[in-house]
């Protein structure tokens, strides 16, 4: 572009929301084709249980039940796919409706089809199913030890996998340093809940054999591909529809047990098959997030310079594995070093089964774990060094001269200047008027902490060979006759806003105006063949396949102007709905004559065909590392052990962004979910693997007045692995926010000789750490 | 049964299971899919509505409790083209991403804002409460809200 961008960079504000601020968008569940069956399933009340019969006899004659699914009829569908893999990992098969035996709380074992909604509910809870209880495996260490009960029978033991990931000489390293710091951590279970719970509907047409598929879903072509595989039908013969998606954070990124039985149902019967999850259902079955436990040791010279690090780990799989839970915990073993010279590293990971819902990918999957357990011993190593929390950070940067930086994780990191965010940020929140603050509070018997986290995530995924396939995106750009542009994306936002930011790349590249972009995606019959919107990389692989796309058609637009100008092809310029010859701008034409000889072809340019359709599939070289710091300033009263969020300052470095409204919105978000975290989200499970808080009544999640008003800036390093410069913005906040929250309480408490409490820092949990030192 | 309702202005009449809930009549009879179903526990809010300009949570009420009311829907807050203050805030302050949220917290900050006209960021975070987002932080939701208020005050 020779000109300034007019749109990328902008705020613009999004162009979805119309449809959304009225009512009238339509998500799966909005949709109801005539003739339309309800799905309902019967699920498990029992973490473990063997199924003694089950009888469907009360179920089928019920009023509109026109169909029930056992084992015995669905066993012909492939089980759940398991996209991740790890070597000499134990993959259990995952049927689609439990057989002899279930294996958590809310597994399906009958399938109820009915007439309306209501009278599939009715017709599962008539479903008598014979269980025999048996002990559950919940507690993740109690799992490993030798002679735990069992997940699965017919494995030796729960432990699922061993990896590790090693850099330099752990050993070699502790044996350097000065002192050397150890705690025990946990990473709780978290549940993604998006506020849409999952849902599908399946309509296959026999005269057609062909099967819509509307499904809530952050990857429709993998939706297509592996559902399509497990009922055994050509996936081209079945079209994938990500309607409206109400919010995903990783929990829409999976191949579900409902999307294959739905798609299966249909083809039986002929009919629309809809399912839609309660939300009771959601906490049962959709897959949770983190789910670590482990014990971590530091070495660090004397002057702060740290010269090992060993994180050694029990990883919560579940009882099955969905589509990426094995691929979490590598990226917990990429990030361990986060924005740190630590030269020797060590993660040795045990998987481990228990009686749950798989985890799996949840915003930031596996990252969030590395620099929780970092930023945590960053401060646990300060106060035993004596040093400020800034100062051990600072000591161990890189500095911006040595990017692209070699990581011991084997990463090459693309740019950063870890320096001057920190900088930033220190100025952004006073730093030291705010430690005055603190010791002005204590004076009073007021508890004030402050928090730190300096952050660097692996973002963009990514190079398709360290995914382990499929990293690219795929865009198309159309421009119209009339000189509109579509573009189809493979990406597949669910309220990021790429309708908005995709037209700005277009735009400013087409020099026309960004409400003449029409943005397509999520629908497999309709946009090239796609990965789908997850790890931070809707816009960086997604919008830099538009970049190209984009660029392809507009070369050879140039060649349809350069004929009729009789000028150069690379003399053309486009600006403001005008075509010109850059040299002399008085030979020019509007945009849309322009396309419009494109598409009359009366006359063509040498060797070039009619049309302006053009396709790219972008593969980045690597993947993306945006950084930033936050702070936190917060308040504990000790009488009651709740905290309140003070202040929030937060400096994040995403590379060059395309629509800084967004950006802000996904990191306001972020450190929403993060701090939920911190202080308050946990799956909670009782003996028998029964969740205890499977509800938004009794699962405590981020409510608007437990928040603070967020101040954020940003440090802008581009990137040089896309042509946008774009890092990635997804999962910053979420990453960033948890240690420094957490930081902050911890620091509040020093004075009690509180050194680490686990998450989630509930207002019991602080109180019992307080009572405990006051006793 | 049967079970007349005013839904945005409009006089309606359903055959319903005594049953049925208000939010499953709104979407599946009325075919307002505006109206949003997220926990069933009237904790999340998504399904608010106005009924006799009262915010409810459309989940747990029973659409016979709605006989003869007035009911309010998201569909209902527009004039014609013209979108409601609120509309056209959250539109320009970004308060919202997947927008499943969107309908019940746009109805319950109409809410607000009919009992206190110039709220304070405290009073409308408290006053959202009951309403979950998960997607924005909530920070431009409360300046969503904020702002239609003073348009609203104009």
């Amino acid at each position: 572009m020779a000109q300034a961008p007019k749109f990328i960079g902008a705020p613009i504000k999004r162009r979805d929301d119309p449809r959304l601020i009225q009512g009238l968008a339509h998500y799966v569940d909005d949709f109801n084709p005539p003739g339309t069956l309800h799905m309902a399933c019967a699920r498990s009340p029992y973490g473990k249980a063997n199924i003694r019969s089950v009888d469907v006899s009360k179920a089928a004659a019920a009023d509109g039940v026109v169909a029930v699914y056992t084992y015995e009829e669905t066993k012909g569908i492939g089980p759940v796919p398991v996209g991740a893999v790890l070597p000499d990992a134990k993959v259990p098969v995952q049927p689609i409706l439990a057989d002899k035996q279930v294996l958590f709380a809310g597994e399906p074992v009958v399938a109820v089809i009915a007439e309306t909604r209501y009278g599939a509910l009715d017709a599962a809870a008539l479903v008598e199913i014979d269980y025999e209880p048996l002990d559950a495996v919940v507690d993740l260490e109690a799992a490993i030890e030798p002679g735990s009960t069992k997940v699965h029978d017919d494995y030796e033991s729960n432990e699922a996998f061993k990896w590790g990931l090693a850099g330099g000489d752990v050993e070699a390293g502790m044996k350097e340093a000065d002192v050397i710091v150890k705690e025990k951590m946990t990473n709780v279970r978290v549940a993604p809940l998006a506020l849409e719970p999952r849902g599908v509907l399946a309509h296959y047409l026999p005269g057609e054999d062909k099967m819509t598929l509307w499904t809530s879903t952050q990857v429709p072509h993998k939706v297509r591909t592996l559902v399509a595989g497990q009922i055994g039908m050509p996936e081209n013969r079945m079209r994938v529809i990500a309607p409206e998606v109400g919010g995903g954070f990783g929990s829409k990124l999976n191949i579900y047990r409902e999307e294959a039985l739905a798609a299966f149902v249909t083809r039986e019967l002929g009919v629309p098959i809809k399912w839609v999850e309660s939300r009771s259902e959601n906490f049962l079955t959709t897959i949770h997030g983190r789910g670590q436990v482990g014990e971590i040791e530091m070495g660090l010279k004397r002057d702060g310079t740290i010269t090992a690090f060993r994180y050694n780990v029990l990883a919560d799989c579940g009882a099955y594995y969905q589509l990426l839970t094995l691929a979490i915990f590598t990226l917990t073993g990429l990030m361990l070093p986060g924005p740190y010279k630590i030269d020797n590293i060590e993660m040795n990971a045990t998987g481990v089964f228990t009686n749950k819902v798989a985890t799996d990918a949840y915003r930031g999957a596996g990252r969030p774990e590395a620099t929780y357990i970092l930023e945590r011993m960053m401060d646990i190593a300060a106060v035993e060094l004596g040093m400020d929390p800034v100062e051990l950070r600072r000591k161990n940067f890189p500095d911006k001269s040595e990017f692209p930086f070699g990581t011991s994780a084997g990463l090459s990191y693309d740019s950063g200047d870890y320096h001057l965010a920190l900088d930033r940020a220190l100025e952004a929140a006073d730093y030291p008027a705010m430690r005055a603050q603190q010791e002005e509070a204590r004076n009073d018997g007021r508890y004030l902490g402050i928090g730190f986290s300096t952050y660097v995530e692996i973002c963009g995924m990514g190079p398709s060979a360290a995914l382990g396939g499929q990293g690219w995106e795929s865009a198309r750009v159309r421009v119209e006759p009339t000189g509109k542009a579509t573009v189809f994306s493979g990406a597949s936002p669910h309220g990021q806003g790429q309708q908005t930011s995709f037209a700005q790349i277009v735009a400013d590249g087409l020099g026309i105006d960004a409400n003449d972009v029409t943005v397509v995606h999520g629908d497999t019959d309709v946009v090239p063949y796609g990965v789908g919107t997850f790890g931070s990389r809707g816009t960086v692989v997604g919008g830099s396949a538009v970049v190209y796309a984009r660029d392809k058609v507009r070369a050879k637009m140039a060649k349809f102007a350069a004929m009729e100008f009789e000028a150069d092809e690379n003399d053309i310029e486009f600006e403001d709905g005008r075509v010109f010859v850059r040299s002399a701008p008085e030979k020019s034409a509007g945009f849309a004559d322009i396309a419009m000889m494109a598409y009359s072809a009366i006359a063509l340019p040498e060797d070039t065909d009619p049309g302006l359709e053009e396709t790219h599939f972008f593969e980045p070289s690597n993947f993306t590392f945006p950084f930033g710091t936050h702070i936190v300033l917060v308040e504990v009263d000790p009488e009651t052990g709740d905290v309140e969020i003070l202040r929030y300052v937060a400096v994040d470095d995403v590379g060059n962004m395309i629509n800084p409204l967004l950006v802000h919105g996904q990191i306001h978000g972020g450190i929403a979910q993060g701090t939920g975290q911190a202080l308050e989200e946990e799956m909670l499970y009782g003996e028998g693997g029964q969740p205890l808080n499977a509800s938004f009544m009794h699962y405590a999640l981020p409510k608007a007045n437990r928040l603070p008003r967020f101040e954020l800036l940003h440090t802008t390093t581009p990137t040089d692995v896309n042509p946008l410069g774009a890092k990635g913005v997804g999962e910053a906040g979420t990453i960033g926010s948890t240690p420094a929250v957490v930081n902050a309480v911890i620091d509040a408490l020093s004075p009690f000789g509180i050194t680490h409490i686990d998450m989630p820092l509930r207002p019991e949990r602080v109180w019992r750490a307080i009572a405990e030192k006051r006793a | 049964m049967e079970i007349n309702i005013s839904i945005n202005g409009e006089s309606r009449t359903f055959d319903v299971e005594p049953r049925t809930l208000l939010v499953h009549l709104l979407r599946d009879d009325a075919g307002l899919t505006g109206t949003h179903v997220a926990c069933e526990t009237s904790i999340c809010g998504a399904c608010t509505v106005l009924l006799d300009d009262k915010a409810v949570k459309s989940c747990t009420v029973l659409a016979a409790q709605a006989q003869g009311c007035e009911v309010t829907t998201i569909e209902g807050m527009a004039n014609g083209e013209q979108l409601h203050p609120l509309q056209e805030q959250f539109w320009e302050k970004h308060g919202l991403q997947c927008g499943f949220c969107t309908p019940g917290m746009i109805l319950t900050a109409n809410q607000l804002i009919a009992s206190n006209a110039d709220p304070t960021d405290e009073e409308i975070r408290h006053g959202i409460e009951g309403n979950i987002c998960r997607c924005t932080g909530y920070q431009n939701i409360v300046d969503a809200i904020s702002a239609a208020a003073a348009q609203m005050r104009d």
